[in-house]
């Protein structure tokens, strides 16, 4: 499977004596909507916290576009197009909606100190750029009218599509979303449903997805992945998963 | 008006004076304190370490017989903050950097021993003595009765309340307008979610290390032209004043550094004016401690948030 995006076969990750993550396995092809489910603690964060840079993994390998990304700081990572949001969001809550979305360009902005200062054409265009994209998103996570308040004030609901509209400015490849519906309602989940199916239709976004929303999980997702204690315990369309008995098992403990 | 109230008012110019100066070394330490949550302890041996550098440009420009006093003045300036900040940058990348995922304690003992090297090794250089700093800018304006006491604002008071200004309004600037500052402040919040947006979290801390040295070196140029005099030891008093500024006004907030700076200038100018100058380091750092005990985070600090 040449074509793979994200290629993660042996992952381990070790904290003392705990291994929390082990010969994990995931391929994730260009477009794919792929979830990873598991009971509580099976060490789905860890796997996300392994991919993005933010721990550095015990053993394996991780090819990203067949490029070993398993030693890169997470800020080069994200250059390449693999960004992430947090369970707890994460927001920058003490700046603007707006400056979330500017700053999360910041790479994007190619323009030194000096061009700053003067303001030279370059330096306007691209700021027009960025809040060209940033008004975008807005729009697209129905939060226009909020542009200028502190995100911290915003509702949980708005703030969770903020930090989605928040990676998308980055223009990802790789969409890592860590469990984008928890806490909002069933007509936010529902909203988000939608918003994930238009990522990847309209903005050819592949998405990988840790989630515990069943009903989200079956709809959205192309193939899942189900973790157990740290390992890999089955794979496969949603179908398949749904009707596996050891996963059935895992969920529901040893009847 | 009574003589009383010009005597008032020029305990205050002197308090704001020095403040302003605590105020702008303070920034340093709240700046750096706010994007990786440790203490400095160098910052003061940098802002000496400024006036170092503007004492020798002053003293080789006047070897070479310039006497032009704003040439001077300019040169003194752009220099000491050119290799000041150089300074700034190195300790980051030599002390700090490699202890960054480590303790915080241990970040701690390498500023304080930073610290000592740095004030050594100007004392080994330059020796331990006190150096005269050509004043430059002599004489003022007075106001109040012909007879008695009359307040003096001196033109190098006047010249430190107007660089300050100009320091402090391109630092707001800075972090408010551009998308560097922007970056800073994104760090300030949350550094870890900062990389993970591709953000290169280390140049954005070595720019915080580089600003807040350049900002201890115009503090050095002023205070060193003010006071007269300098030796490797202004570093260690100055510094632990601004440290109590920045915690006073709140560690972490630049507008609390500011506030916190002039506050204690005006409290210890008012100490010594009042009472007995013996007493104004005495009642400077009995805020620090009440400060702590009282309002641990400071005016206008915000209650330490548990960073996940």
């Amino acid at each position: 499977m040449s074509e793979c995006l994200l290629e993660v076969s042996d992952l381990s990750m070790r904290f003392g004596g705990l291994l929390a993550v082990d010969q994990m396995a995931l391929k994730i092809r260009p477009g794919e909507i792929v979830s990873m489910i598991g009971p509580n603690g099976a060490g789905k964060t860890t796997v996300f916290n392994c991919l993005t840079g933010f721990y550095r993994a015990s053993g394996g390998s991780i090819q990203y576009k067949n490029q070993a990304i398993e030693k890169m700081p997470g800020y080069k990572i994200a250059r390449l197009g693999v960004v992430r949001t947090f369970q707890n969001v994460r927001l920058f809550k003490g700046m603007t909606v707006l400056e979330n979305l500017l700053v999360a360009q910041h790479r994007h902005l190619k323009t030194g100190l000096l061009a700053g200062l003067f303001k030279t054409p370059g330096y306007r265009k691209s700021e027009e750029k960025a809040m060209e994209r940033a008004e975008f998103w807005l729009e697209k996570v129905g939060l226009t009218e909020f542009a200028n308040r502190e995100a911290g004030n915003l509702a949980y609901g708005q703030q969770r599509r903020l930090g989605i509209a928040r990676c998308m400015v980055t223009q990802p490849e790789l969409l890592m979303l860590d469990e984008p519906a928890a806490g909002l309602n069933p007509n936010e989940t529902a909203e988000l449903d939608k918003l994930i199916s238009d990522l990847r239709r309209d903005h050819g976004v592949t998405v990988l997805l840790i989630e515990h929303d069943m009903k989200l999980v079956m709809d959205i997702s192309d193939r899942i992945y189900v973790i157990n204690q740290g390992r890999p315990l089955a794979s496969g369309v949603p179908e398949d998963i749904r009707n596996n008995p050891e996963v059935i098992k895992a969920y529901l403990g040893e009847g | 008006m009574p003589e009383s109230f010009f005597y008032f008012i020029q305990q205050l110019l002197n308090g704001l004076t020095v403040g302003s100066t605590y105020a702008l070394i303070a920034i340093g330490y709240t700046m750096v304190y706010g994007i990786i949550g440790m203490i400095n302890f160098a910052h003061g041996e940098i802002y000496m370490i400024g006036s170092y550098i503007a004492f020798a440009v002053l003293a080789a420009l006047a070897m070479m017989g310039i006497d032009s006093v704003s040439l001077m003045l300019i040169s003194a300036f752009v220099i000491s903050i050119i290799i000041t900040s150089t300074y700034g940058f190195a300790v980051e990348r030599v002390a700090y950097r490699p202890l960054r995922n480590s303790n915080r304690l241990i970040a701690l003992i390498s500023a304080i021993g930073m610290s000592i090297f740095l004030q050594n090794y100007v004392r080994l250089a330059q020796g331990s003595r006190d150096i005269a700093m050509p004043s430059m800018i002599s004489g003022g304006w007075t106001f109040g009765p012909e007879d008695g006491f009359h307040a003096t604002v001196s033109y190098m008071q006047l010249i430190i309340f107007v660089v300050t200004f100009i320091s402090m309004t391109a630092l707001t600037l800075f972090i408010s307008r551009s998308k560097m500052g922007r970056a800073c402040r994104a760090c300030a919040e949350d550094l870890g979610m900062t990389g993970l947006l591709g953000i290169n979290t280390n140049q954005i801390i070595s720019i915080t290390f580089v600003i807040g040295a350049a900002l201890a070196a115009v503090a050095g140029v002023l205070l060193g032209m003010y006071y007269g005099v300098i030796n490797p030891y202004i570093g260690f008093m100055a510094g632990l004043k601004a440290f109590t500024a920045a915690v006073l006004g709140g560690i972490g907030s630049i507008p609390g550094a500011v506030l916190g700076g002039l506050i204690l200038g005006v409290t210890e100018a008012f100490t010594a004016g009042y009472f007995s100058s013996e007493y104004k380091d005495v009642v400077a750092f009995s805020l620090l401690v009440l400060i702590l005990l009282f309002r641990p985070t400071g005016i206008l600090g915000k209650p330490e948030v548990e960073k996940v």
